[in-house]
Formats: structure tokens, sequence, C-alpha cells
């Protein structure tokens, strides 16, 4: 029993990883622009294909990692400077409706480019059970990567000019201005660091639920509900958020609902957060005057 | 003159709807009967998004909601299937108003976010294994389609269509009379200022829970009629992709057009079709790219756009 318990909890963290890459990609554009962008999981996907192209043309799995990732990079920061920019103080409604839009349309060009079959994606990490075989290989290594994703995000908004001047573009667009921040720069940047950590994310959980157009879609599912957990405003409650849902994920998979209803799971987490404590457990109440 | 003209329009428009029974293929009356069927899932929609102003991309939940009540109570109780109708009706207002109640306290990117996590999560909870003896679980149900009652000559498609289009005319007229009355008014008070509308004394729960099961109402018999109309339900047939059509619908519509929700229809009913023989991917990128075009260069979709050429006609006389 209890082997089972840390075994479900292990596994739990490894997923939680994947969510909590994927949620901080949701709070940064959250934090800069108030819009949910639910085409993140998209193009995750979308990166995660063109990786894989990358490595079938004969790349090493790093290098092709790696231009995968630059290129989503690219790719967010065009999608923010030619679709967002414009809608910058539109109605919710419009939002959501090009986010519904850029989904169907990165989801549809995932399918016509790579078509529609379940491929597989290969893994840099060794193929043997490790810590006591509590994890895979791929499980460690993609926990590591993760982890070390997360510090570097943290590590560059903390300690460099750039990620200074970003933090302070989400804080206070007309201050940032004043002081000679490029705002929306700043903007279409968290954008295609978003986008990266999205390539990140789909590359490592590829290899374990393989790749098709709508791999992501459950996924981002979790991702909000991490991110909803830990608070949407705030990017270290995303990151514990998303390993927390990884968590109660496998631990109510196991003992609680079965598998069958996992997804509801996450639909069950996100009505609770947001009707009992819609702040999440780390996010700021925001107080408008009228 | 006015008032004339704009009644003139809707009835001329029934009138000529009644017409491609007389003629069309029972193919072709099936997909107007979907058209009718999506119309009104949209009327659904818009009631709710567009002159409530709370957005859903969950709908495809109350669609599915509705389907399954009527398969099951034709197939499980042969429950004739005009009778399915109210059963169906208050079960969708009922789970309606229930998730109305926690979407009160969420604004709109919230309320998006949550009826979004609830269009992923229905095909699960359909297959549940707790209620597979009456859902049929993956399998789904299958249903007999009706024939046309009184000895009429009509091909069941044929009966089917008039049916459906003469519960449409009744829904559709109820809408127009809510939204053009006092409820509608207070409705779309609380969508452009909801402080201003409840210091109007407006009470904000009460109109946002009940435009919730009104809206669910409308899609949930769509479904109804809808599962009437392809005979069969079953778990993946109400994916995320339902909610969405829905809400492509709505917004190639017009979101706050009452006419425009039968655009939006044909829309969703046909342009698919013609799409998918160009690639399989193609219908969803092309929703895709409409749907961001309409944002940027139509934000009124088709419905607003026609209906102020409309009025400009009418001004004119």
């Amino acid at each position: 029993m209890l082997e089972g318990v840390i075994h479900q909890i292990m596994s739990g963290i490894a997923t939680g990883g994947i969510y909590a890459s994927v949620a901080l990609a949701l709070v940064m554009i959250y934090q800069a622009t108030h819009h949910v962008n639910f085409a993140q999981g998209e193009m995750a996907t979308f990166s995660t294909y063109v990786t894989l192209m990358f490595i079938n043309a004969g790349f090493p799995y790093w290098v092709a990692l790696a231009i995968g990732v630059a290129l989503s990079f690219a790719a967010g920061v065009a999608i923010e400077r030619v679709l967002m920019r414009p809608l910058a103080n539109a109605p919710v409604l419009a939002s959501v409706g090009v986010f519904v839009g850029l989904l169907l349309v990165i989801n549809s060009l995932s399918g016509w480019f790579f078509d529609y079959t379940i491929k597989q994606f290969p893994t840099p990490f060794p193929d043997h059970p490790m810590l006591g075989g509590y994890l895979s290989g791929h499980e460690l290594g993609s926990t590591a990567v993760t982890l070390i994703v997360l510090l570097s995000v943290y590590l560059f908004f903390r300690y460099t000019r750039l990620g200074l001047a970003m933090r302070a573009a989400a804080f206070n667009a007309t201050s940032s201005r004043l002081v000679g921040v490029r705002v929306g720069w700043m903007l279409a940047l968290g954008w295609g660091l978003a986008a990266a950590i999205g390539a990140i994310a789909g590359c490592m959980v590829a290899p374990i639920v393989f790749l098709d157009p709508n791999m992501m879609g459950g996924i981002l599912l979790y991702a909000f509900a991490g991110a909803l957990l830990g608070g949407i405003d705030n990017p270290l409650g995303a990151v514990i958020g998303g390993f927390m849902v990884g968590i109660i994920e496998n631990l109510g998979g196991a003992y609680l609902v079965g598998t069958e209803l996992k997804l509801t799971l996450a639909l069950v987490i996100i009505v609770a957060v947001l009707t009992i404590k819609p702040t999440g457990l780390m996010g700021r109440r925001v107080y408008s005057r009228v | 003159m006015t008032m004339r003209a704009s009644w003139l329009f809707p009835v001329l428009v029934i009138l000529a709807a009644a017409v491609p029974v007389a003629f069309m293929t029972n193919y072709h009356l099936f997909q107007l009967t979907m058209v009718v069927v999506y119309g009104i899932a949209i009327l659904g929609l818009a009631l709710l998004t567009g002159f409530n102003g709370q957005i859903s991309l969950g709908h495809g939940a109350f669609y599915a909601i509705g389907a399954y009540t009527t398969a099951i109570l034709m197939s499980t109780w042969n429950v004739p299937y005009w009778a399915t109708l109210p059963v169906s009706a208050a079960v969708c207002a009922l789970v309606g108003f229930l998730i109305g109640l926690p979407a009160l306290r969420l604004g709109g990117l919230y309320l998006a976010l949550t009826t979004f996590a609830l269009a992923v999560a229905i095909p699960q909870i359909l297959k549940y294994k707790g209620i597979d003896d009456w859902t049929g679980g993956v399998q789904g149900l299958v249903i007999d389609k009706p024939d046309a009652p009184f000895g009429l000559d009509l091909s069941a498609d044929a009966w089917l269509y008039l049916f459906t289009l003469g519960v449409a005319v009744i829904l559709y007229v109820i809408g127009w009379n809510i939204v053009r009355g006092r409820v509608g008014r207070a409705m779309m008070a609380i969508r452009d200022h909801a402080m201003a509308a409840e210091t109007m004394g407006i009470n904000l729960a009460m109109v946002k829970t009940r435009t919730f099961a009104l809206s669910a109402m409308y899609t949930g018999l769509a479904g109804s009629l809808g599962a009437i109309a392809v005979q069969f339900v079953a778990p993946d047939s109400f994916g995320v992709f339902v909610s969405i059509f829905l809400f492509v619908g709505l917004v190639v519509g017009g979101v706050s057009s009452i006419g425009g929700t039968l655009l939006g229809a044909a829309f969703v009913e046909f342009v698919p079709n013609l799409a998918d023989q160009v690639s399989k991917a193609a219908p969803g990128a092309v929703y895709g790219v409409i749907l961001i075009a309409i944002m940027f260069l139509m934000p009124a979709g088709a419905g607003g756009f026609l209906g102020g050429l409309w009025r400009k006609v009418v001004r004119t006389r």
C-alpha cells in the first residue's frame, strides 16, 4: 500500500512537472496581458512536431530540441506582434475568440503537415527504472529538465535587467514606459518565452503519451487547474500548483475515481478553486476602483 | 410601416423554410434539419454570451445532456420522441441553473475557462461505467427515426424537418420576446455594466442564473432534436469540438443577433462539408481563420452586418 502510494506520488511529480511548465507559460502571458492562452497546448504540440522533424532529419536530440525551442520562441513573438497587439484593449470575447481560432488553426496545421497518426517520440534518457524502481529513466530525466527550466526562468526574472524590465512592463505598463522600457516588445518576449517553455514541455511529455495533434488537450486542462490552484498571477504559485495537480491526479486516478474520470478531476479542481478561493493559494486579491 | 416590415421578414423566412419539403432529397432535408438544430443551440448560446455577456465554451455539454436525455427516454422507456422534449428541457434547465451558480462568481475569462474544462470532460463523464446501463457506455445508444403521424404522406426526414422547424419557430418567438422585454433589457444591462445594472435594482444573481438555465434549456432541446435526427448518441460525438463549433457559429452569426444564429448554424453545417473536400484538416483551419478574421473585421458577425443593412433599407422606404 505505502509502496504504491509512494510510487503514485513520484510519478505524480514527474507529470506534475509538465503541468507546472505549461502552467508557468499560461501565467507568464496572463500576468502581462490578462489573457489566458487557450492555444498554449496546441502551440506546444506543434513545436514538438517540428522538433521531431529535425530529429528525423538526423540532428542529435539536444540540437533538434534547441532548434525547436528557438523556432517556437520566434513563432510566439510573431503571434503576439501580429494577432494579439491589435486586441490589447478589446473586450474579453474578442480575445477568447482569437485564442479559440488560433487553437483550431494550429491544431489543423499539425494534422495537415504531420498527419493524424499517433507517433512515437524519442527520449534522450536511459530506458531503465531508477530511484529504486519508482521512476523510469525518462520520468526522472524529464523532471530534471523541467526543474532546470523553471530554475532558469526564475533566475532570468530575478537577476537580469531584461527580466526586470519584463516584470516592470507586466506590473505597471505606464510607469515602465516612462522609464524607457519598451513595453510592447516585453510582451512579445513574454509570448516567445511562453512558447519556448511549452515546446520543452511538449517534448518531455511526448515520449509518455505519444505524439498526435490532440496530445496537449488534457494537459492544458491540468495546467489550467494548476495555475488556478497556485494563483493565476503568481508564477511560483503556478509551478507549485502544477506539481500538486500532478500528484492529486495520480493519487485520485489510482485510489479515488479511476483512470476514466481523470479529466473530470481537473474540472472539479478548477470549479472548487474558483468558488472556494478564487485567488488560488498564492495569488493576490485584486481590488478595482469604480 | 417599420413595424410591419420587421414582422414581414421572419414570416417570409418561415414560409420559405417549409418549401424545401416539396422537392429536396432526404439527405438534404436532414442537413436542413441540422441547420435548424444548430440554430436553436446557437440561439441558446447567444442568449447567454451575446445578451448577457457570460462567455461559455462548453455548451456542447448541454447539447450532449439534451441528446442523452432524449435517447435514454426513447430507448429505455419507449417514450414517444415529442414527449421527451419537455423532460429534456427541464433536465437541461436544472443542470444549467446549477452550473450557473458557481459561474456567478466567475468573471468573463474564468467562466470561459471553466466551461471549456466542462466541454473537455463531458465525453469521459458519459463513458463512466457507473451509468453505462443508461448511457450505453462507449457504444452509445441507437434510436429510431419517428414516422410522420396522422397518416401524412411524408418521408420520415421530411416530417422531422417540419417538426424541428415548428419547435424552432416557437423557441425563436419566445427568445425574441424575452430579449425585447424587461428581462432581456436586464440581461443586456448586466452585460454592459453589471454594477450600474445592480444600482438600478436588477438582481444580478437571479438574472444571471436564470439566463444560464434558459440558455442551457435551448441548447439541450437542440441536442434532443439533433439526437432524433442523427438517430444515434455516443460519448465521442460530443467532444470539445461541439462546443467550439457552437461558439464559432455564434461568432460568425453575430453574438447578439437572433437572426444571425441561423446564418451561424448554416456556416457550421455546410462549411465543413465544403472544406472537407480539400483536406481532413481543412475544416478546423477554415473555422479558425474565419473566427480570427471576424474578430478583427466584423465584430458584430454576419447577422449584425446584415441586420444593419436591413435597418437601412427599412428606414429609407
